[in-house]
């Protein structure tokens, strides 16, 4: 499996750089060229993809398999909700929801982070679904089962007198759009420097890595916090675009789609979530006009890819590259 | 008061006692195997639903469903083993882990799809819808008969793997599996078998459930959650854990809804924090390396 993403390393390089500028420039033309629904459609595509690679510092990076992603998610969307309709701007408050999914990740991955890999998913998954039950309990705070609804989406907050408003649907994607692409590139940079090879070599081996002089669970500790980070930022930025939070963000089937984001596109590949989720939205939004059992046919594309194709989408295209 | 405590207390053990049949199949599952079932509180579900088609098949008899139902989990059981789970054994963790939450989603809506969405409650079996009078306070004969098959699954279980010789192998596997192996274990067929239990265990569960809890899709998933806790809570690969593990879940749920309402749901995941805290590797595991 390994062998995989060193051939698609070396594929990258400036190319990839470039592929990025096109896709950049491109996802950034939508508004111009399309109407709201394909901006609505493409930034889920990208909040999906953010993320599902947040989950996958986890997951491909570090061999940690988290079912609980969506509590660090639905923490930042229900900060940035409450905070926007406070009457906060809303740069400061998708910051500040990240923030919180940050905060929570610290507090859950100090329990989660001590176990075997077996016990870091049961505890991922057990934490997450604490954190629904506190959502669809504590109604006053997060509006019970109704969630919190009639979120504005007002000022930016972040260029003083200059400051526009981002109630506009095509100026909000914009926003959320760099925003994106700023965290993308950020785990970009993540993945390949020494933080991230350190977190290669828990992954292949943890008791070598400790032998060799790396705090593996300082290390795992740290991505765990990341990855929450950018889960929140992810779920904060859903909050202006939906104008409502509902309970569901915090549900496990929330959890689950960027583990199968993730598995689709390839988890060994760096690019493997954003394909992932393209697909993953794509698939269901046709799935879903034929027929209501759109988990069954996940499931089913779930088994067959950990049965035959466990490198995924991205994971089979560089081995059809490589044999070329 | 008193009364009232005790009365909470035997609704509390009773509920725990559904949760234990799922959580022990969990704990042996993975105590020989180390494979973590995402889908046994699926088998769970489907435990209820194929009991409940026999109960209408066989023209409400309770009796014949609950001895054909589970059996059918089982086979179900089978199937996942040796068609599906036996060609992930070799590969990484997460992936098998995966391979089951596969077949959370897919029986999930296969149930919807042959079942339909809605709500099932079938009736109290005959001979057992009456009830007792305990301290004061009216208790269902029927959660009587449930505690009496949680003890008895207990003591069949430790009779099973403590005083025969299939259970021997069966321990002898989980301490060791190389070490089995070399001594002549044959382990993919006892794998099999573990996983047949295993899964006719959570669908005995299931089947129990349906008199008097309503049968829905979701009913899995809650359960496989709660049997987490539980088997966090007892320490996982620990049959003894999984009862306590159990029996205090389902207190604190019975005492929360008493004195607790708002919190109820959450106190589990409270007590399963305290116990991580304090002994990480559960009430009766052994720490891990």
């Amino acid at each position: 499996m390994e062998h995989v993403a060193t051939a698609l390393s070396r594929v990258s390089g400036w190319r990839a750089g470039a592929l990025l500028a096109i896709v950049g420039v491109a996802v950034l033309l939508v508004p111009v060229a399309f109407g709201s629904f394909a901006q609505y459609l493409v930034l889920n595509v990208l909040l999906l993809a953010l993320f599902a690679l947040s989950f996958n510092l986890l997951f491909g990076m570090t061999g940690l398999l988290s079912f609980g992603q969506a509590a660090f998610y639905a923490g930042g969307a229900y900060v940035a909700g409450m905070l926007l309709r406070a009457g906060m701007p809303v740069f400061p408050s998708v910051l500040v929801g990240a923030l919180a999914g940050a905060a929570m990740a610290v507090v859950v991955g100090a329990f989660c982070v001590r176990h075997t890999r077996i016990y870091f998913s049961m505890l991922t998954l057990a934490f997450g679904m604490f954190a629904y039950a506190i959502v669809w309990k504590w109604t006053d705070v997060t509006g019970g089962d109704d969630g919190l609804i009639g979120i504005p989406r007002g000022r930016l907050g972040l260029l003083g007198p200059l400051d526009p408003s981002l109630a506009p649907l095509s100026r909000y994607y914009v926003f959320a759009t760099v925003l994106v692409f700023l965290s993308v590139a950020v785990l970009h940079r993540l993945a390949v420097s020494p933080f991230g090879l350190t977190l290669r070599a828990i992954r292949e081996n943890a008791e070598r890595a400790e032998f060799s002089g790396i705090g593996v669970r300082r290390t795992i500790f740290i991505a765990f916090v990341v990855a929450g980070f950018f889960a929140g930022l992810a779920g904060a930025l859903l909050a202006p675009l939906e104008q409502t939070v509902a309970p569901t963000a915090a549900h496990w089937t929330k959890s689950a789609e960027p583990v199968m984001a993730t598995l689709i596109g390839g988890p060994l590949v760096f690019a493997g979530p954003i394909v992932g989720a393209a697909v993953y939205l794509g698939l269901k939004e046709i799935i879903v006009r034929f027929t209501e059992y759109w988990l069954l046919v996940f499931g089913l594309v779930l088994l067959a890819t950990v049965l035959a194709f466990r490198g995924g989408l991205l994971g089979a295209l560089s081995r059809v590259v490589r044999n070329a | 008061m008193g009364r009232a405590l005790l009365f909470q207390g035997l609704v509390g053990i009773t509920e725990a006692m559904y949760l234990w049949l799922v959580a022990a199949g969990l704990s042996l599952i993975f105590g020989v195997m180390r494979v973590l079932n995402f889908a046994h509180g699926s088998l769970y579900m489907l435990g209820a639903y194929l009991t409940y088609a026999v109960f209408r098949l066989v023209g409400g008899d309770f009796w014949i469903a609950l001895a054909i139902g589970p059996l059918l989990v089982a086979a179900v059981g089978w199937v996942l083993e040796v068609g599906f789970l036996r060609r992930v054994y070799r590969v990484e963790e997460a992936f098998q882990l995966l391979l089951t939450f596969a077949f959370v989603l897919i029986f999930d809506d296969l149930v919807k799809l042959v079942f339909g969405p809605l709500y099932q409650s079938p009736p109290t079996p005959k001979g057992l819808s009456g009830a007792v009078v305990i301290a004061g306070s009216i208790f269902p004969a029927y959660h009587l008969f449930i505690l009496g098959v949680g003890a008895a699954v207990g003591l069949g279980l430790w009779y099973f793997l403590e005083r025969t010789r299939f259970g021997l192998l069966i321990r002898a596997t989980a301490a060791d599996r190389e070490m089995a192996r070399a001594l002549g274990v044959r382990a993919s067929r006892l794998f099999t078998w573990v996983f047949v239990l295993g899964a006719w265990l959570a669908g005995l569960g299931g089947a129990l459930s349906i008199p008097v809890r309503s049968i829905s899709p979701g009913m899995g998933e809650l359960i496989i959650i709660e049997a987490f806790v539980v088997v966090v809570l007892g320490g996982l690969g620990s049959l003894r854990g999984a009862f306590l593990g159990a029996v205090v879940i389902g207190l604190l749920h019975a005492y929360g809804l008493l004195y607790l309402p708002v919190f109820e749901l959450a106190l589990a995941y409270v007590g399963m924090a305290v116990v991580l805290i304090i002994r990480p590797q559960g009430l009766f595991g052994v720490r891990e390396g």
